[in-house]
């Protein structure tokens, strides 16, 4: 447990020396949020999108997921996959630093800077569009806690399963753009074709934004989007813990 | 202070099997290392040096027999061999961002040895670079601090895996050192190498390995009798040489083009030959001997192909 606990915070530290990606994780879902509501911002609560709710009240809940799935689907593989490539998940092993503690560690740190980049968007949203604060802050800040570890899990399981940083990079990428685009943090679910539509339903984001959005609005949690969260969480720790194991 | 070698066995290996897929690792390895000793698996590039040490640390579990590191089973005990074992491993690194000192005292956590580590940046000569970031030591300064975290704790045993690879000479001349001060304090090491200077300057005992086996175990002179390394006297000189042939040790004579002549035989033989040459008159001319070296053992037993590197 003091190893977890010292390797989160020296792993924290280390990502504090990654300017690039500190500046990544904060900035992008900002420019998201100003480019979207300068497009949206001021339309009415409009019954046929956004699920009837004002685009800022949709969207805020939906870009705090996507920052939790940003940081799980790219920052934590690109470091997993990383660390198994240059041999450094091998030389913590021998050390008595195993790799269920490596990604404890990481994803205890995906989870604070999830925490941080979410406070300043909400921060951003609130200050700069009027949109809502949570209704229900329990529920909600629940919500963001499963959500995030459960990205955290999913990266984890990348981080084991692909090769080399750059391949995690690559798919990383691709997954935050269809993420984003699809996922509720792009345009509103109702104007999605079909098929589209119906891959969103496929993508662990729109389930976590949709219960974000449902505990945020203090509609409690959405039943369904909480299951398959969950699910992935589970599924996605049993991946991680199995090609680890294997290594 | 040194502590001389014992009798006492510190990891004992019988009959160790390991295979991946199909493919035989480690076919039949046994050897003996003694408390306080270098001792060296030397072999070829894939000739299963790697996985054995890796079955003596418990980080691999091994298909077949028996292992014991000072009394302890690695694969029943893995987190008791972990506490007694240091290691250095092939091709590992740390973070690049990481700094000397944070991963001295990680390890430091990790190993149950808090506070241990300040001591060793001092005594590794790592107390300058504390603050350094691991991406920007030399690789001499990365090996020793490699070797810093192997002793983190206060292992008994060290297993140290192709330490000198892709360093310049210097840098593997002062790793060498290092190797030796390990040593010098008490602590037994294994030394896994494919480099023959290395072992032979470096190992009190070692194993030869090729293809998952082993196919020689001792120290150096013993090995070298053992595989019957032959001497080779050289020298030119006018006329008739035949006479060498009744000299005791002597096997044969050959003269060469020239004035040239080689004299392979074993035992004493320099001295032998340069006496009877000179007793008959005779004034040899650039007298050399040539004797059998662990590189001989090994090109003899592993044969000139076997290292693909």
């Amino acid at each position: 447990m003091r190893t977890v606990a010292e390797l989160t915070w020296l792993e924290l530290k280390l990502l504090m020396r990654e300017p690039l990606t500190v500046v990544f994780v904060l900035l992008l879902p900002m420019v998201i949020l100003y480019v979207l509501n300068g497009v949206f911002g001021s339309s009415p609560a409009d019954p046929s999108v956004w699920e009837g709710i004002g685009a800022i009240d949709f969207y805020t809940p939906s870009y705090v997921a996507l920052v939790a799935a940003t940081v799980g689907v790219l920052t934590v593989p690109v470091h997993l996959a990383g660390y198994r490539e240059h041999g450094i998940i091998r030389r913590l092993r021998a050390s008595a630093i195993p790799p269920t503690v490596l990604v404890a560690a990481h994803s205890v740190v995906a989870v604070v800077i999830s925490a941080v980049s979410s406070a300043v968007l909400i921060m951003a949203s609130v200050l700069g569009y009027e949109a809502r604060l949570p209704s229900d802050w329990p529920a909600t800040v629940g919500a963001f806690v499963l959500v995030a570890v459960a990205f955290a899990a999913l990266g984890s399981a990348l981080g084991a399963l692909l090769p080399t940083a750059r391949a995690a990079q690559g798919l990383g990428v691709l997954l935050f753009f269809v993420f984003m685009l699809l996922g509720g943090a792009g345009p509103p679910m109702e104007v999605l074709p079909d098929a589209m539509a119906d891959i969103a339903e496929f993508l662990p984001i729109t389930h976590a934004a949709r219960l974000l959005r449902s505990a945020w609005l203090g509609e409690g949690w959405e039943g369904t989007a909480a299951l398959v969260v969950a699910g992935m969480l589970v599924v996605a720790v049993v991946v991680a813990l199995w090609r680890f194991a294997e290594d | 202070m040194t502590v001389p070698p014992s009798d006492e066995i510190a990891v004992r290996v019988y009959g160790l099997q390991k295979r991946y897929g199909d493919k035989v690792a480690v076919a039949d390895v046994s050897f003996e290392v003694r408390r306080g000793e270098i001792f060296g698996l030397l072999g070829p590039n894939g000739s299963g040096k790697t996985t054995t040490v890796e079955c003596v640390q418990g980080l691999r579990r091994p298909d077949g027999g028996d292992l014991s590191v000072f009394g302890l089973d690695p694969i029943a005990d893995t987190a008791g061999v972990r506490t007694v074992v240091g290691s250095q491993l092939q091709q590992s690194a740390l973070p690049d961002r990481m700094k000397v000192w944070e991963a001295l005292r990680l390890f430091s956590t990790s190993r149950n040895a808090a506070g241990s580590w300040e001591k060793l940046l001092g005594e590794w000569g790592l107390a300058e670079k504390r603050n350094t970031a691991f991406g920007d030591l030399s690789g001499g300064q990365k090996q020793r601090l490699f070797v810093a975290l192997a002793l983190v704790g206060d292992p008994r045993l060290v297993v140290l895996d192709e330490m000198t690879t892709g360093l310049d000479p210097s840098a593997r001349r002062l790793t060498w050192d290092l190797v030796e001060a390990v040593r010098d304090r008490g602590t037994t090491v294994i030394l896994v190498t494919h480099f023959m200077d290395e072992a032979e300057r470096l190992c009190d005992r070692l194993a030869l390995l090729t293809s998952g086996r082993v196919v020689a175990q001792g120290t150096i002179p013993e090995l070298i009798a053992g595989a019957g390394g032959r001497t080779e006297v050289r020298f030119t000189a006018e006329g008739e040489v035949g006479f060498l042939r009744g000299i005791d040790g002597v096997e044969a004579v050959d003269p060469g083009p020239g004035n040239a002549v080689t004299v392979v035989g074993t035992g004493p033989l320099l001295a032998r030959v340069a006496h009877a040459i000179v007793e008959r008159g005779m004034v040899p001319g650039d007298l050399r001997a040539h004797l059998p070296s662990l590189e001989d053992v090994y090109l003899d037993m592993v044969g000139d192909s076997g290292d693909g590197s």
